[in-house]
C-alpha cells in the first residue's frame, strides 16, 4: 500500500433535461475524464442521467454542522418571508 | 470536558431517537463511527467477493440472454461495492486500508460466498435465495441512521430486486424443464438453503452487538427476526416451484403465524467465518490476484493523469 490512492471525486447527475444536477455519491479516478466515465458506469447503468458533473472532493467547501444553529439563525425569525404569514380575506380570489 | 462529552452523546442519542439522520461531519461517538466502518466495509467486501462465485459462470451461461443478464448482475455487484466503500470513506476510512484489511483477512465478508457454485442451478439459487436474504437485510438499512449508508442502500435495493427475480426465473425454468433439470434445481436448493439461513448472522443470544446497533438505529431488526421472515417468505416460493426445503422440521405454526424450522449448524457457521470454509482461500486468492495484477493499471492511470496535467500547464504558459 505504498502507492498513492486515486483522488476522490463527488458526482452530480442531471436525471433529465430541466432538472438540477443532484449529488449522487463519490468515486475514485485518476483524472476528470476517467471520473466522468466511471460515474457513467457506476451511477447511470439504468438511464438515470443525461448529464454528469464531477468535482474533486478536496475542492468542496462546506458549512460546519457544529455551527449550524447560529449559522442558519438569521432566517429563523422571519416567518413574514412566507406567503402563509399573511391573511387574505375569503372573498379575495386569485392571490 | 467530561460533561461536554456526555452532553454531546445525549444530544446525539436524542437525534437518533427522533429519527434525524446523522451526516458525515456531524459529531458522533467513536464507537458509532467504528461500528459503521466495520459494518459498511464488511458489506462492501461482500459485494466485491460476491462477484467471484458468479463470475465463475459467465463463460458457461446456457444462452446469450442468460450471459448478458449475469454480466449485468455482476457489474451491479461491483457498483454496490463502490457505493458502500464511498459511504465508509465519508467516515474517514481509506479505500486502500479497507482493501488491505480484506486481503489480510482482518476484515470479514459474508460467509455465503465461501461456498462453491457447482451447477447452473446455483446461479438460480444465488439470485433467488442469497439475494433474497440480502434484500431482507438491506431494505431496513434504507432507514439506517447514518445518511450516506442509507442513501447507498436505497440505490442498492432498487437494483437488487432484478437480481432476485432473475434467480427465481432460472429456478422456475429448470423446474419446468426435464426431470434432470428439476433435480439439478433441487440439488442446488439442498446445498444453498442452510448457508443462506446463516447469512442473517448468529442467534440473537449470541450476537452481543445487536442491542447497541438497534439502539443507534443502525439495525432495525434482529438476526432471528429477519431469519424468521426469510423462512416465511421462501417456503411458499419453494412449494410453488415444486421443490422441497431440506429441513424436515419446517412446519406451519398457526400460533406464531409463521413457520417453525430446524436449528442452523452453528459449528459450520463459525468454522466458515474463521476461514475454514470450502472456498475461503480460493476467494481471497482470486481477489488478491486481481488486485495485484491491476496495480500497473492504477499506477499508469495516475502517471498518465500527471503527464496530461503537466502538458496542459506547459501549453498554457506557452500561450501566455
Amino acid at each position: 500500500m505504498n502507492q498513492a490512492e486515486w483522488p476522490l471525486w463527488e458526482v452530480f447527475i442531471r436525471s433529465k433535461q430541466g432538472l438540477d444536477h443532484k449529488h449522487v455519491g463519490s468515486l475514485h479516478a485518476a483524472d476528470a475524464t476517467m471520473a466522468i466515465q466511471n460515474a457513467r458506469d457506476v451511477y447511470t447503468r439504468r438511464m438515470e442521467g443525461v448529464s454528469i458533473w464531477v468535482v474533486e472532493s478536496v475542492h468542496v467547501h462546506a458549512s460546519n454542522p457544529d455551527d449550524s444553529a447560529a449559522f442558519f439563525d438569521p432566517a429563523n425569525d422571519k416567518v413574514y418571508r412566507h406567503p402563509t404569514f399573511y391573511e387574505v380575506p375569503d372573498s379575495i380570489k386569485h392571490m | 470536558m467530561e460533561t461536554v462529552e456526555i452532553n454531546l452523546e445525549e444530544q446525539f442519542q436524542a437525534r437518533i431517537d427522533a429519527d434525524v439522520r446523522i451526516e458525515p461531519k456531524d459529531w458522533m461517538p467513536d464507537a458509532y463511527r467504528k461500528t459503521l466502518i466495520r459494518q459498511i466495509s464488511q458489506h462492501a467486501h461482500s459485494e466485491l467477493v460476491g462477484m467471484l462465485p458468479e463470475g465463475n459462470w459467465i463463460t458457461r451461461a446456457p444462452s446469450l440472454k442468460r450471459k448478458s443478464i449475469l454480466l449485468a448482475k455482476v457489474q451491479d455487484e461491483a457498483g454496490h461495492g463502490l457505493y458502500l466503500y464511498s459511504a465508509a470513506e465519508t467516515l474517514g476510512a481509506s479505500r486502500d486500508q479497507m482493501l488491505a484489511d480484506l486481503h489480510s483477512g482482518k476484515a470479514k465478508y459474508s460467509s455465503i460466498f465461501n461456498y462453491p457454485t457447482l451447477s447452473w442451478a446455483d446461479m438460480g439459487c444465488v439470485g433467488w435465495l442469497v439475494d433474497g436474504a440480502a434484500i431482507l437485510n438491506q431494505v431496513p438499512l434504507c432507514r439506517t441512521s447514518y445518511g450516506p449508508y442509507a442513501r447507498a442502500m436505497v440505490r442498492v435495493c432498487k437494483e437488487e430486486s432484478f437480481h432476485q427475480r432473475q434467480g427465481f426465473e432460472i429456478m422456475q425454468t429448470l423446474c419446468e424443464g426435464t426431470p434432470v433439470q428439476k433435480e439439478m434445481a433441487q440439488e442446488a436448493l439442498n446445498r444453498w438453503w442452510w448457508p443462506t439461513l446463516m447469512m442473517f448472522g448468529p442467534k440473537d443470544a449470541d450476537s452481543p452487538n445487536t442491542a447497541q446497533s438497534m439502539n443507534w438505529r443502525i439495525k432495525r431488526f434482529t438476526n432471528d427476526e429477519l431469519r424468521q421472515k426469510f423462512v416465511d417468505m421462501m417456503v411458499p416460493q419453494a412449494e410453488f416451484l415444486g421443490l422441497t426445503v431440506p429441513d424436515p422440521n419446517v412446519k406451519w405454526n398457526q400460533t406464531k403465524n409463521g413457520y417453525d424450522f430446524g436449528e442452523v449448524d452453528w459449528e459450520e457457521f463459525w468454522n466458515v467465518v474463521k476461514g475454514n470454509g470450502m472456498c475461503n482461500k480460493d476467494r481471497l486468492g482470486a481477489r488478491i490476484k486481481a488486485h495485484e495484477e491491476g496495480a500497473w493499471v492504477r499506477e499508469a492511470a495516475l502517471a498518465h493523469a500527471a503527464k496530461r496535467k503537466q502538458r496542459e500547464q506547459q501549453e498554457k504558459s506557452a500561450a501566455a
